[in-house]
């Protein structure tokens, strides 16, 4: 375990090490200028353009630029943006909002579709069976942005159940739709995977020998029937936990949350290079450790699995 | 170029049914090199897939979309891009069926004329996916060794971009305020960077397929015989490898639809002259409390074409998987 933990760390670093030099060098190399429209209808005033390129020591090689970079990063230095204001403190402030709807989306989906995947798996091809199926076909097939217009005209404008957007003070009764919009497509992948798994185990040998020595039903699919199937539904949950820490720029756009991937979006179209590239490098960090987590993870809840 | 990739999976089968019954013993021969598919298994899932009404629901949804992106005007004769501001936010009627945008156009000229972007963009995107991903996936799992330790990095780093950012990262720095690119050359770039983030998943997939069957009889067979390595990727792996690329490429057209109309929902992908679904819902979001019907008929739309496709590849996946009958 200890050296395939190992080994897998030094993996990421060339991953990276690439990923990030590759958004370094798509933010402030290829576009050509950095200070094209950063003051207004008339080019940038000398005295500003050369501040800005000793600030961010543009002159440098690129590969000096971002060795420059990952140094101050490593120091906990995120760095500022081009009006001073320090980027650790603009993650610092979305990042938890960021968080707690990750949070609340992967609850949402985890109850829902593991009820609904739980029951269809137990009585397949019945009327539930079928509604779940082309249900969760749905909400795969659906762009994000398409159901969380939907559910925001049809919940917040028209029949004025929740406010249509969330307030500064995240409360949870406004997090909940936002949630159920992030999270509705992998609430349909855990609920199929939940479905296949739970049927698949349902003709195992343990569970007729539980069955046959005479255990009640509840215990039969609460202890033997569940414990078992729900291992790749875990694990998918984990996977998506990474891929919901790592901002949702279209639902936190939809329902004005003001989170990392809302953050992000802007700094891109507002061009402001140095906050990009920093919220990318944290994003991509947690997305390759969460993975890391979730293989570890895996071997930990199913004993066969072993890494040497 | 832009059709045939996906009627294809549907119209091959059957063209090449009668052919493998009466031609089985020419295998070798160069000129029927499409006869040396997995004929029983294409064979199989065809006899599987006629029988199912969701294939051929999905089927007709997708003909009937590629209609309207080869032809528009058989569905319409509105002007998509001009508007009379007369009829700015007039509701669906007799005359415009799904009423008038802010700008006075035809909504439903609007609509019918946006699959173009959708349909090209998506098919491009996928078919240079399956193309890059694919040969990198054979290259990697063919050569094996310090060639594929390098190319699956270079996928590893690609795949751990994550989609949207890395989509809006390209495309602003390609297709920013500043730029003035013309309709192509946007539809382009979009397909562009939908490839460059999607290929690794592909070459995985393709990859771990060559693993499984480079060491197959036949294929050490046909060394033994004294053919080269390119004649044993063409003739006897590539065929050997396809089918999950196929489902996964159906799937993926769906997908993709979706993916444009994000992109061009946040203002990065495709711009204004340029008709799309996803513009066209952009530009409902502001309106959305005065007029509703702006925003319904472009995702309705939108909801049917990915909706064909993903069903399609389902059925497809169903059919070509032996355990699932």
């Amino acid at each position: 375990m200890g050296r395939y933990l190992l080994r897998r760390l030094l993996q990421l670093i060339p991953v990276f090490i690439g990923t990030t030099f590759l958004i370094y060098w798509l933010v402030w190399s290829v576009p050509g200028d950095p200070f094209a429209g950063k003051c207004g209808e008339r080019p940038c005033p000398d005295s500003f353009v050369n501040k800005m390129t000793e600030k961010f020591k543009l002159d440098e090689p690129l590969v000096v630029q971002y060795g420059n970079y990952m140094k101050n990063l490593f120091q906990g230095d995120f760095g500022q943006t081009f009006g001073g204001r320090e980027i650790g403190d603009i993650i610092a402030t979305s990042y938890p909002n960021t968080l707690k709807l990750a949070l609340v989306a992967l609850a949402v989906e985890a109850v829902i579709g593991l009820t609904a995947g739980v029951l269809t798996g137990l009585r397949r091809n019945g009327f539930l069976d079928n509604l779940v199926l082309v249900s969760s076909l749905f909400l795969i097939a659906l762009p994000i942005f398409v159901i969380g217009f939907v559910a925001q005209w049809l919940l917040g404008v028209q029949w004025g159940i929740v406010k249509p957007t969330v307030s500064s003070e995240m409360r949870l009764s406004e997090l909940i739709v936002p949630g159920f919009v992030l999270g509705s497509a992998s609430m349909a992948y855990i609920a199929r995977l939940a479905r296949t798994s739970i049927a698949e185990n349902r003709r195992a040998d343990y569970v007729r020998t539980a069955i046959a020595k005479g255990l009640p039903m509840r215990r039969v699919v609460g202890i033997h029937l569940l414990r078992n199937s729900l291992i790749p539904v875990v694990t998918l949950l984990g996977t998506d936990l990474g891929a919901l820490m790592g901002g949702a720029i279209v639902t936190e756009g939809i329902f004005q949350v003001n989170g990392i991937g809302q953050q992000v979006y802007r700094a891109i179209i507002t061009k402001e290079s140095a906050t990009v590239v920093s919220i990318v490098v944290v994003l991509v960090l947690v997305y390759l450790l969460m993975n890391l987590v979730v293989d570890l993870l895996y071997a930990a809840l199913d004993p066969r699995i072993r890494y040497e | 170029m832009s059709d045939p990739s996906a009627a294809s999976i549907v119209s091959t089968p059957p063209a090449e049914a009668p052919n493998e019954i009466g031609a089985p013993t020419n295998a070798g021969l160069p000129e029927n090199a499409r006869k040396e598919k997995p004929r029983g298994l294409l064979g199989d899932a065809w006899r599987d897939l006629r029988r199912k009404p969701l294939f051929w629901i999905s089927a007709a949804f997708i003909v009937l979309f590629l209609l309207m992106t080869a032809f528009p005007s058989l569905f319409t004769s509105g002007d998509p891009e001009n508007g009379n501001l007369q009829n700015s936010l007039v509701g669906p009627s007799s005359e415009a069926w799904f009423g008038y945008d802010f700008q006075g156009r035809d909504v439903f000229a609007r609509v019918i004329h946006g699959t173009r972007a959708s349909i090209v963009v998506s098919l491009l995107s996928v078919l240079g996916v399956l193309l890059f991903g694919g040969a990198m996936g054979i290259v990697a799992g063919y050569r094996g060794g310090w060639v594929d330790a390098l190319l699956s990095r270079i996928a590893d780093i690609f795949f751990g971009l994550p989609f949207v950012l890395g989509a809006i990262v390209i495309l602003t720095t390609f297709n920013g305020s500043g730029t003035s690119n013309s309709k192509a050359e946007i539809m382009g770039l979009v397909s562009i960077s939908l490839i460059v983030l999607g290929w690794p998943v592909v070459m995985r997939l393709m990859r771990s397929s060559v693993l499984a069957t480079k060491e197959a009889d036949y294929i050490v067979a046909a060394r033994a015989l004294g053919a080269g390595t390119g004649r044993i990727i063409l003739k006897h792996l590539l065929p050997n490898c396809l089918a999950p690329l196929l489902v996964y490429g159906t799937i993926l057209v769906g997908s993709y639809i979706g993916a444009e109309a994000t992109l061009s929902f946040l203002g990065v992908g495709l711009k204004s002259p340029v008709v799309s679904w996803g513009i066209m819902i952009n530009e409902a979001q502001s309106l959305i409390r005065v007029a509703p019907y702006l925003l319904f008929f472009p995702a309705g739309f939108l909801v049917t074409a990915v909706l064909s496709f993903v069903m399609l590849g389902e059925a497809v996946r169903e059919a070509l998987d032996p355990k699932l009958r």
